[in-house]
């Protein structure tokens, strides 16, 4: 008799499968571990006659439907409901108030408001900085790190610590390093400019607060940029410098026809993604100056938060949100693309 | 006798040579790009006025071509 199951050949099947083997005596005659797996023997078939009724699709179907409910309720559901709340005047501290449908009123009054542009204007100052001194310091970093030194694997360890940080640690002690009595960082460079160490002050000067988030940003980040620009430089086959080198093409040739171009979609791919991140960025701003002084570190993200939590200008800001959901999912799309191009090669 | 050297290859439209993923995909990207600087700019509160409706137009764009045939 087949039993269709996957274990039919070892010896405690045969026992099963045989009609005589059935019996009291045959069970008493079993180890106790036998008669374990004899039991889930006997249960197994009816179970498998079942999950052999249905087809591969619904099977499919019955595994992955937990993580679709799942997919729906924390992510499409919210979006669905922020999409319709930024149509009415829904405050979520006045719940009990009747929601009043306003149309398209808020996405016009973002989209005039010069404090929002001013706004996104701060996150272009921070977006555009950190990603140009992280491509250009983590392309070079990269450079070093593939020429295989002595202690490349260490250095490269070092240099990879930051972005294993928090980001809440890390705004955390960038803020004890940007204290104008005590900080290290204004000791550094009072040591290099001969300036006094308490003249100024990096999270509380309207000029230099800008430039303090880029530095902590560009900090935490530029290892990452080295990685996925070591990952492109390493991907380039040895055998194109020998034939480069047969052609006696110098360094600085081979630099700008083979290296360049051929890490440049890796770079391209760091430039979105690092885009895209800062674009969203809150949690380090917001620990190191909480957008201000007055207004001059308010990137997009922390204006929401504000509208939102602050103000519970609740329709607004989910107006806001979507704002800044369609510009992410739209690079979102470059950087997919892109990746996509990385991968081909 | 066939003048044709090549007749297997069938000789395509300006749509089918346009119409194709790769390049509507660039487009899209292109207008995605420009919705993007036109959001951040700091020259013109017009044009950030117009930068949503760019934004969300490449981006459908993109959404809609990417299921086009290679």
């Amino acid at each position: 008799m087949r039993s269709g199951l996957p274990f039919e050949t070892t010896g405690i099947c045969r026992i099963v499968d045989d009609p005589g083997a059935r019996s009291v005596d045959a069970m008493n005659e079993l180890s106790a571990s036998s008669r374990i797996t004899y039991r889930a023997v006997m249960v197994r078939p009816g179970v498998a006659r079942r999950i052999r009724g249905l087809s591969d699709r619904t099977l499919a179907w019955l595994f992955i439907t937990p993580t679709i409910v799942l997919l729906l309720a924390i992510n499409i559901f919210p979006l669905l409901w922020t999409i319709y709340l930024s149509f009415t005047n829904y405050r979520a501290n006045r719940a009990n108030v009747p929601t009043i449908w306003l149309g398209a009123d808020w996405y016009q009054s973002i989209l005039t408001d010069p404090d929002i542009w001013a706004a996104m204007q701060v996150t272009a100052h921070f977006v555009i900085w950190t990603v140009v001194i992280e491509t250009v310091i983590g392309f070079g970093l990269a450079f070093l790190i593939d020429k295989k030194f002595r202690g490349h694997g260490m250095w490269t360890t070092i240099i990879l610590l930051p972005m294993m940080l928090s980001p809440a640690v890390v705004g955390n002690f960038w803020t004890f390093l940007y204290q104008p009595q005590i900080g290290l960082f204004n000791y550094v460079v009072a040591f290099f400019t001969g300036r006094d160490a308490s003249s100024f002050q990096m999270l509380g000067d309207v000029r230099l607060s800008p430039w303090a988030i880029v530095i902590v940003d560009a900090w935490m980040w530029t290892p990452y940029v080295m990685l996925i620009c070591l990952a492109g430089l390493r991907s380039i086959p040895d055998y194109i410098y020998e034939a480069a080198e047969v052609d006696r093409a110098s360094k600085w040739r081979q630099f700008w026809s083979i290296t360049l171009p051929m890490a440049l979609p890796f770079i391209m791919l760091a430039v979105l993604f690092r885009g895209i991140e800062n674009f969203k960025m809150f949690d380090m701003v917001n620990l190191l100056t909480g957008g201000g002084p007055g207004s001059t570190t308010e990137v997009a993200s922390i204006t929401l938060k504000r509208a939102a939590f602050e103000s519970w200008r609740t329709g607004y800001s989910s107006a806001f949100a979507i704002i800044l959901f369609v510009t992410v999912f739209g690079l979102a799309n470059i950087y997919v693309k892109a990746l996509n191009k990385v991968k081909s090669r | 006798m066939s003048l044709d050297a090549n007749p297997s290859i069938a000789r395509r439209s300006l749509a089918d040579r346009v119409l194709r993923r790769g390049p509507l995909e660039a487009v899209a990207t292109m207008i995605i790009a420009a919705g993007v600087v036109m959001l951040m700019q700091p020259f013109s509160l017009a044009l950030y006025s117009w930068s949503f409706a760019t934004t969300l137009f490449g981006t459908v764009m993109f959404t809609i071509v990417s299921k086009v045939r290679e």
